[in-house]
């Protein structure tokens, strides 16, 4: 064996190709201190979110509200962190129920040929043809109580968001992923598998689908972005957590009223908000360039 | 004829339905494939010689594709009602293909060591390690050098030559007993061909295994193969030893595809042009009575339109389908 100097470099890894991407890195470990501050951080500020205290209303930022008050004078610090665990969690729930159900049904479709995928993509296009905001109220006012009922308040409404929020968001990503498998399917490589014995399945987890990843991943970081977003507006309309659960998007939607006399009480949150989203974006572009092989940098 | 046949395919139809009517790439294949040797499945595109290989493993498309007639023998068992489950342990682990575009056939999200050793996985149910170091032997095998440290390495790291080397690896990491080999050389250029073929030589010497190799290029034949079988039109219209089929080639189809084979030695006629076979080849969709060949033959007399030559000769190593063959005339 001649190993000399020229000897090139072995193929990086994943993890190597993922590490050489600077911002995926500091998207990393911006979304990672937002989640250790979302899921830490209320055990060491224990002030709880709803004390009301007039007195402090609309306060600035100072040493006993580190992030000021709202209207009310409850203290912004702990009810963004409290409200970060929510939205977070809404947010990366949805976005996987949205990229789960879209990969699942893209995948069926751009496999079976004829009636299968024309129904599919059917049903694709009625979904993306329906205006969301009724078929929201519909839903919530279907389904709220027998939920709330069964499981209780918070995680019905939770569960009930997040299948609604991600349940509307997987049309875009079963397109996508069709449109995908409609190509690498016909790729040779697809065909060696199946001559070398590997079934069906395997043909399209081991060998189809791994290609098609990198457009799904960076749709999907998009639709966590979305996801919080839609869990804002639901709660605005008064669909969403009962109106004393703060959420980023609640907090938000609260504070817009009094922008010009309280103007950190929106930039808070909205600032938390633009952080989760670029840094998802970021680890999203990573990961996309990361599971490619042929990516050189 | 050597040997108990390994592959005998008996009359073997396979058909596509289009929106433009049914189309018979092949319509009654016979050929036979012995313990260790290489037969040369020859025929311009289109002329159903990949078809067939692929029927053999059932890789056509099933709908559009369907074998409509005809067994296909391996090892005496019929593959045409096999389901699938079966055809994927026979996939690999007794008969393998490679195909024409080595640039394409690798998966490119996964090292070539991975891929390999997949295969060994599924087939052999061997462990994540043994796998590894099965790949490792294969790709050592084949020629690949530092086959320990390119193992890792992904395809678009290599070159055509050596993908498609990987592609044998591949192939053969379960010691297939037949190799099915679909234009392996026709993608690469000619100084790569002669070793993709010498390795294959060497690797059917060393694992003794037979090779059905798909080809057009004349030069491929002769050079790797004892038997040839001559497609045209969906039919074999000759077949036999290479030798035999090259000094005397008896269908005037035959005789065209050798004479149109460029040579150094003044074998060009009168003018300097390389000879051509007139016209092309003739509708997938047509369904003459007569000999299929008959419009572009030279030789071509009333009762070609008529009725379809059946496969004969003197000699049961040689046969051809046709009422005429020149090797019955004194030569012209």
């Amino acid at each position: 064996m001649s190993v000399g100097p020229a000897a090139e470099p072995a193929a990086p890894t994943t993890w190597q190709r993922f590490r050489q991407h600077r911002m995926a890195l500091v998207g990393t470990v911006v979304l990672g201190l937002l989640l250790t501050v979302v899921l830490l951080g209320p055990l060491i500020w224990s002030v709880p979110i709803d004390t009301i205290d007039f007195r402090a209303r609309l306060a600035l930022p100072s040493a006993a509200h580190p992030l000021g008050t709202d209207d009310l004078g409850q203290d912004l610090l702990a009810r963004l962190l409290y409200g970060g665990r929510v939205s977070l969690a809404v947010g990366l729930c949805a976005m996987l129920v949205a990229v789960v159900i879209g990969t699942l049904i893209g995948a069926i479709a751009g496999m079976s040929r004829g009636p299968l995928d024309a129904f599919l993509m059917w049903v694709t296009d009625l979904f993306l043809a329906l205006p969301t905001l009724p078929l929201l109220l519909l839903i919530i006012y279907l389904f709220r109580d027998a939920l709330t009922g069964l499981v209780g308040p918070e995680v019905g409404v939770f569960v009930l968001i997040i299948a609604v929020v991600g349940g509307l968001r997987w049309m875009p990503v079963a397109r996508l992923v069709r449109a995908q498998f409609l190509t690498i399917r016909e790729r040779e490589f697809v065909e060696a598998a199946r001559a070398l014995g590997a079934s069906r399945l395997r043909q399209v987890v081991q060998h189809i689908l791994p290609n098609a990843l990198g457009p799904v991943i960076v749709v999907g970081t998009i639709s966590v972005a979305e996801a919080i977003i839609a869990e804002s507006t639901l709660s605005f309309l008064g669909l969403g957590f009962p109106p004393d659960t703060p959420t980023w998007g609640r907090i938000l939607f609260d504070a817009k009223d009094f922008l010009s006399i309280a103007p950190h009480w929106a930039l808070f949150p909205g600032l938390a908000i633009f952080l989760t989203v670029l840094s998802i974006n970021f680890i999203g572009d990573g990961l996309r360039d990361a599971l490619d092989p042929r990516k050189v940098r | 004829m050597t040997g108990t046949p390994l592959l005998e395919i008996q009359d073997l139809h396979t058909s596509f339905r289009t929106d433009g009517g049914t189309v018979r790439s092949v319509r009654g294949v016979s050929l036979t494939v012995a313990k260790g040797e290489t037969v040369a499945l020859v025929g311009e595109s289109g002329c159903g010689k990949s078809v067939t290989a692929h029927s053999v493993l059932k890789l056509i498309p099933m709908p559009p594709g369907e074998i409509t007639a005809g067994r296909i023998l391996w090892q005496g068992r019929d593959l045409v009602p096999l389901p699938p489950r079966e055809m994927n342990r026979i996939r690999a682990r007794e008969i393998a293909i490679i195909f024409q575009e080595p640039m394409t056939a690798l998966n490119p999200v996964y090292s070539v060591g991975e891929q390999i050793a997949e295969v060994v996985r599924l087939q052999m149910r061997l462990g994540r390690r043994a796998a590894m170091d099965r790949a490792v032997e294969m790709l050592d095998l084949v020629g690949i050098p530092d086959a320990r440290r390119r193992v890792g390495d992904f395809p678009h790291q290599f070159s055509g030559g050596m993908r498609q080397r990987v592609m044998i690896a591949m192939a053969l990491s379960c010691e297939p007993q037949l190799l099915i080999a679909d234009e392996p050389t026709t993608a690469l250029d000619v100084t790569i061909q002669a070793q993709i073929l010498d390795l294959l030589e060497e690797m059917k010497e060393r694992l003794g295994m037979a090779i059905l190799l798909i080809t057009h290029d004349m030069g491929v034949v002769a050079e790797a193969a004892q038997r040839a079988v001559v497609m045209y039109a969906g039919r074999v219209i000759e077949e036999g030893a290479v030798d035999r089929l090259f000094t005397e080639p008896a269908h005037p189809y035959t005789r065209g595809l050798i004479r149109s084979i460029p040579r150094l030695d003044g074998g060009l006629g009168r003018h300097g042009r390389l000879q051509t076979i007139p016209g092309s080849i003739p509708s997938q969709y047509a369904d003459p009575a007569g000999c299929h060949f008959a419009p572009r033959c030279p030789l071509a007399q009333a009762d070609c339109l008529a009725a379809q030559p059946a496969m004969s000769g003197p000699d049961p190593d040689h046969l051809y389908a046709c009422f005429h063959s020149p090797l019955e005339a004194p030569a012209p």
